[in-house]
């Protein structure tokens, strides 16, 4: 049990990085990325070829996770800068979709449907629970680290420019700000955080394979960011635990109430999680922690 | 104001068609530096989008817009975007006023605020100080517009709690928050009451007694004769007079402009 939960909180740790990601590119830039896990899986590719076949030391993988999602991100908004909305959506869902296709396919460069066994792992998997317990505190300390930057990015002068490109980029252009220059960096970024939670997450569970890199994993990252808070980069970090402990418990609720059996629970599953977002949005309509503006100073005169 | 300097602005022969349609037909005029020139014409003259193509939004089919630097040098607008227009000192206002919804009156001020380092993600991670000292300088000049345009009330608001009239009061005071040297203000007073276009006609007046030199679009004439210490007119697309208020007035081209041709007299 005590393993399960480790599992549950690191599993809940590399989503509270891909909702940072969002909250950078979908929460403050409102560009709508469908293709989040797209770049999920790129990091997590690069990450387990360059240490398993390459043979590369674990961090400079890691690095070259980054590097690679920071260029992905950078070639995407570029070929994307006409569009916006529900057209940027549609683009980088099939973004994601192409990874995974292309994945599966390429079978001399990814292995192909079988995927990447036995990616090495960050720490020795011989520790046992100690294994566990350390990448949690991996994963944790690096999500509380994103969100802590993230958190000052969005506070800073670079974070008000950006939101008002999301509000409004004709404003923001006439405001002397470099539209595209925010967009690109931001969703560089955001991009780059997102194939570094990959990667962590493929060397921890030591597995790589498309059938992983399924659309539904950008879908809970949107609704950890909308329930937790859009804009909001500590309301984001909340909304990946909450969705990932409310998502568990729901395993547990053929258990739990009378008179359901296992099918009927596992089948209602989803639709718990959309009706516990309908009831959230209803009662808090800007997530838990709604956007922060900033606060004038208090006048002198 | 009309002190026969060379002029802020000089916009030669610009073409611009929406398919069938030429908004702009060789749309030539100069802005003379410093003090209120008016922009009047009918609906449909091409006043806006005189705007837009000056400002970058739109590109024109040909012609040049000119803006005057500090240096004596000219630079041709229709080759920049909007940011790098603005960033030379030329800004402008929207008719409607464009309010950025989830983002409050301060915010939309310091947003427009001139020269900011914090905009720039590597300052951002490496001169927290820099960023911090620019910010407290802007956020100084928020509160004084803030004060200027009775809008310090409101400060922490989002701009979605503004009466119209207080949108279009912030429209202003953003814009003057970028320094600019040459304002475009689109239609400042359109659908507001008389006793609030007479507040904005004061405070244009103000802006170009500052030195900045204001260009504006209106269709309130008694503004217009009241603020604007030159008036040029245009119709289908380009100029068609120019010169004081009454002057232009009593030409009877722009009567007929405004208000049309009697068919017998068309005839």
């Amino acid at each position: 049990m005590v393993n399960y939960i480790i599992f549950i909180l690191v599993v809940a740790g590399v989503y509270a990085l891909l909702a940072q990601s969002l909250t950078l590119s979908w929460g403050l830039a409102g560009l709508v990325n469908l293709g989040l896990v797209g770049f999920f899986a790129i990091g997590a590719y690069a990450s387990a070829m360059t240490t398993k076949w390459g043979g590369w030391p674990i961090p400079l993988g890691l690095l070259a996770a980054t590097v690679l999602g920071l260029f992905t991100g950078f070639i995407v908004t570029i070929s994307t800068l006409r569009l916006r909305d529900d057209y940027l959506a549609i683009v980088t869902l099939g973004f994601a979709e192409v990874v995974r296709l292309v994945a599966s396919n390429e079978i001399w460069l990814t292995g192909g449907t079988d995927g990447i066994a036995g990616v090495p792992s960050i720490v020795p998997r011989a520790w046992g629970q100690g294994y566990h317990v350390t990448m949690l505190a991996i994963v944790s300390v690096l999500a509380i680290a994103t969100c802590a930057l993230v958190r000052h990015l969005a506070a800073s002068p670079w974070g008000r420019a950006l939101r008002a490109v999301r509000e409004d980029q004709v404003v923001a252009a006439v405001a002397g700000k470099p539209v595209i220059r925010l967009k690109a960096q931001a969703f560089s970024i955001a991009a780059a955080i997102a194939a570094l939670a990959g990667a962590i997450y493929g060397h921890y569970t030591s597995y790589v394979a498309p059938e992983i890199y399924q659309p539904l994993i950008t879908i809970y990252v949107f609704l950890a960011v909308t329930a937790g808070g859009v804009g909001r980069p500590a309301g984001a970090f909340l909304g990946a635990y909450l969705l990932i402990g409310f998502l568990e418990l729901t395993r547990f609720m053929a258990e739990i109430v009378p008179g359901v059996s296992p099918v009927q629970a596992a089948a209602t599953r989803e639709i718990l999680v959309g009706l516990a977002l309908i009831l959230l949005l209803r009662l808090k309509p800007n997530g838990i922690m709604p956007e922060r503006n900033q606060k004038a100073p208090p006048s002198t005169a | 104001m009309m002190d026969g300097s060379a002029p802020v602005l000089v916009v030669d022969n610009l073409q611009l068609a929406f398919g069938g349609l030429r908004a702009l037909d060789g749309a030539s005029l100069s802005i003379p530096t410093g003090g209120v020139t008016a922009l009047i014409g009918p609906n449909g003259a091409g006043k806006t989008t005189l705007f837009n193509v000056i400002s970058g939004l739109l590109k024109p089919n040909a012609g040049t817009v000119i803006l005057a630097g500090q240096d004596g040098h000219g630079r041709d607008l229709t080759m920049l975007p909007p940011d790098q227009i603005s960033r030379l000192g030329l800004v402008r206002t929207f008719q409607i006023a464009r309010g950025l919804p989830k983002m409050t009156v301060f915010e939309h001020l310091m947003l427009y605020g001139p020269d900011q380092p914090g905009e720039r993600l590597w300052m951002v991670m490496t001169s927290p100080s820099a960023v911090r000292r620019r910010e407290d300088e802007l956020s100084e000049k928020a509160l004084a517009v803030a004060r200027r345009m009775r809008l310090d009330h409101l400060i922490d608001n989002p701009v979605t709690a503004l009466s119209g009239g207080q949108k279009k009061l912030l429209e202003i005071g953003r814009a003057l928050m970028a320094e600019p040297r040459l304002i475009l203000f689109d239609e400042p007073a359109a659908g507001v009451n008389p006793t609030l276009a007479e507040t904005i006609g004061d405070q244009l007046r103000a802006i170009a007694a500052e030195g900045r030199t204001v260009l504006l679009i209106e269709h309130d004439m008694a503004l217009v004769g009241r603020v604007a210490d030159h008036v040029i007119v245009m119709a289908l697309g380009r100029k068609l007079a120019e010169g004081s208020f009454d002057a232009v007035c009593d030409n009877a081209e722009v009567q007929r402009a405004y208000l049309g041709v009697r068919a017998e007299l068309a005839a």
